[in-house]
């Protein structure tokens, strides 16, 4: 196992505000790994500064084997994102949208049409191909930006609450496909506020005011809390900040 | 190289699978050329005005009828009593009314009296523009008819002005028009397009992914504006062909020079169009902000519509930071009077120097606050 992101006192201060303080953990290829925190714990501001949109003030941070600060390029090309707004263009048909986002990450022509026709497939949206995203369904089209994140085969998938807005039954088929990206060796580090989707991740790390309290598997954490679930280690983590 | 092709391509597909949006950049620029060319114009022909002639003799009938054969008057009603006056303005039938003395043609001959023949015009100043051109031709014409009966007196000295309108000789409204819009036209595409174009990504969270992606910020500035830039020279083009096959403009200058500064403007607005992106939290943020900021200005302050000489002080600075102030005068400079860089580089120092100072400012925000 080789560790695909590793920070060590990753920090960000806006001003006088310390938005991240000194975060460090490692996460393993193939894992999944849950990124939870309320809002305004520095979650996003510790994902923008792992996917290049922001430079770190101290500590390091190498994602996919690269350096954020030294590397953004090699390490842009290597993750993929997705985000809580919905990230395809919706009035762009399916397939300019895959078309679009094959080109930017730089794949060939011929690669971006046997892409598409194995995704449409998968995702059983043959027959739609020339529609707007707009007029898809919100699962599906879930489902079309996580895989559309996926076409350039990076090593790592950047999830920042995907699943926000969904009904339950569409988030249990979103994170069929997130399994199965893991299974195929992504690693996937998903923040998300449902404490339901945190059981589901291999490992779970908590952010409380810009440090990260506990990091550590679902079930030993709940042991460690003694807790029922995630919702209750997380309420008692809270009120001892 | 093959990213940015990709997303330039997506740019174009974005901007032509819009109906509206294709409307509006190519119906505008042909219909804002049209109604300004046609139907708003400065000239007044054939005004309806009454006279009111209690002496109605040899002069005062000569001078009605000069007034109405100069083509700017129409005897609409002869009127008998002063009583008559308002109702004929208040029905608005008439613009202007000239009243003539009981003894127009005595009053004219008596030289020993202290007053001399006098002749009333009355505008209608509920249209103060009309009222004064219509006052102003009527004054003109009056002159004439003075100089003329002087000339037949042998002894009165005469000085007869002799006009000549520079370049522009039948005072062709739209010769102002054409460039007006040009300013008004680029300014809107590039400026207001863009800057709504950029916050749509941001709004819909588009940027964001475009941001992790491997593209430079650089590259998803240049995808953005790119299009809009050919569009807008198309645009360009499209404003002073009609200007010179509809409306008989003259190219005096190089063809070359006018694309050379049309694409310089290009720059100073689209950078402005990014600049208030980088400020706008949404599309209707970005449409408020270049409408107010940058279109008002451009129609108002830039001397396409009133001139700024007349402005107060305040308003006239405020004009010479807008870029159409500058530009305005290029393209009258170079269609209109055929001169080049060696009267006009000014003009074009001063919208490089907006150019670099906007794309410096904006590059710096688009840092910043994406």
């Amino acid at each position: 196992m080789k560790s695909m992101i590793s920070t060590d006192r990753l920090s960000k201060t806006f001003g006088s505000f310390t938005a991240v303080d000194a975060i460090t953990f490692d996460v393993q290829e193939g894992e999944i790994f849950g990124f939870l925190g309320a809002n305004g714990a520095g979650k996003t501001t510790a994902l923008k500064m792992l996917t290049g949109l922001l430079t770190p003030s101290s500590g390091q941070a190498t994602v996919a084997g690269f350096d954020v600060r030294k590397k953004p390029d090699q390490v842009k090309q290597r993750i993929g994102y997705m985000s809580q707004k919905f990230s395809l263009y919706e009035d762009l048909t399916i397939r300019d949208n895959i078309r679009l986002f094959g080109g930017i990450y730089g794949l060939s022509n011929r690669d971006i049409r046997e892409k598409t026709e194995a995704l449409l497939e998968k995702l059983e949206l043959e027959g739609e191909a020339g529609k707007l995203v707009g007029s898809l369904p919100l699962g599906w089209k879930q489902k079309l930006a996580f895989s559309v994140a996926l076409l350039h085969e990076p090593g790592i998938v950047f999830l920042d609450e995907p699943t926000s807005g969904v009904d339950p039954l569409i988030r249990r088929q979103f994170w069929e496909l997130i399994y199965e990206a893991a299974a195929n060796g992504v690693t996937l580090m998903v923040t998300t506020h449902y404490m339901d989707e945190a059981e589901y991740c291999d490992r779970v790390s908590i952010m409380v005011d810009g440090k990260i309290e506990a990091l550590d598997t679902p079930r030993a954490m709940k042991k460690a809390f003694d807790a029922e679930d995630m919702d209750e280690v997380f309420r008692k983590l809270a009120r001892g900040a | 190289m093959n990213r940015f092709a990709a997303f330039i391509k997506k740019e174009f597909r974005h901007i032509l699978r819009d109906r509206r949006t294709v409307l509006i950049l190519f119906g505008m620029p042909v219909v804002q050329v049209l109604l300004f060319g046609f139907v708003l114009s400065n000239e007044i022909k054939n005004a309806a005005i009454a006279v009111l002639d209690p002496s109605n003799d040899a002069e005062s009938i000569a001078l009605t009828n000069k007034l109405v054969s100069s083509g700017y008057f129409r005897l609409e009603k002869t009127l008998n009593t002063t009583a008559e006056l308002e109702p004929a303005f208040r029905t608005g039938h008439i613009k202007m009314a000239v009243v003539f003395p009981p003894d127009f043609a005595a009053s004219q001959d008596d030289n020993t009296r202290e007053a001399p023949a006098t002749v009333q015009l009355i505008g209608d100043a509920s249209d103060p523009n009309t009222a004064t051109t219509l006052i102003n031709y009527a004054n003109a014409v009056i002159a004439d008819y003075q100089l003329e009966k002087a000339g037949a007196a042998p002894g009165v000295p005469v000085v007869r002005a002799e006009t000549r309108m520079r370049y522009n000789p039948e005072q062709k409204a739209v010769f102002n028009f054409v460039p007006g819009v040009m300013t008004l036209i680029l300014m809107l595409v590039s400026a207001m397009m863009t800057s709504i174009t950029i916050a749509r990504e941001k709004e819909l969270g588009t940027m964001e992914v475009l941001l992790v992606s491997p593209l430079k910020p650089i590259h998803i500035i240049l995808g953005k504006t790119t299009p809009y830039l050919v569009l807008t020279l198309i645009n360009a083009a499209v404003i002073v062909m009609l200007g010179l096959l509809v409306f008989g403009m003259p190219m005096r200058g190089s063809i070359l020079l006018l694309a050379g500064e049309c694409v310089l403007y290009m720059f100073v607005a689209l950078s402005l169009g990014i600049f208030i992106s980088t400020r706008a939290k949404d599309q209707m943020g970005a449409m408020f902000m270049s409408a107010l900021g940058l279109l008002m200005p451009t129609m108002l302050l830039s001397g396409f519509i009133f001139p700024r000489e007349s402005m107060p002080q305040v308003l006239q600075a405020i004009g010479v930071i807008i870029p159409a102030t500058w530009f305005n005068p290029v393209i009258k400079g170079i269609m209109i009077k055929g001169v080049g860089l060696d009267v006009l580089w000014k003009e074009t120092l001063i919208m490089v120097a907006m150019a670099l100072f906007f794309l410096a400012l904006s590059m710096r925000n688009f840092k910043d606050r994406l």
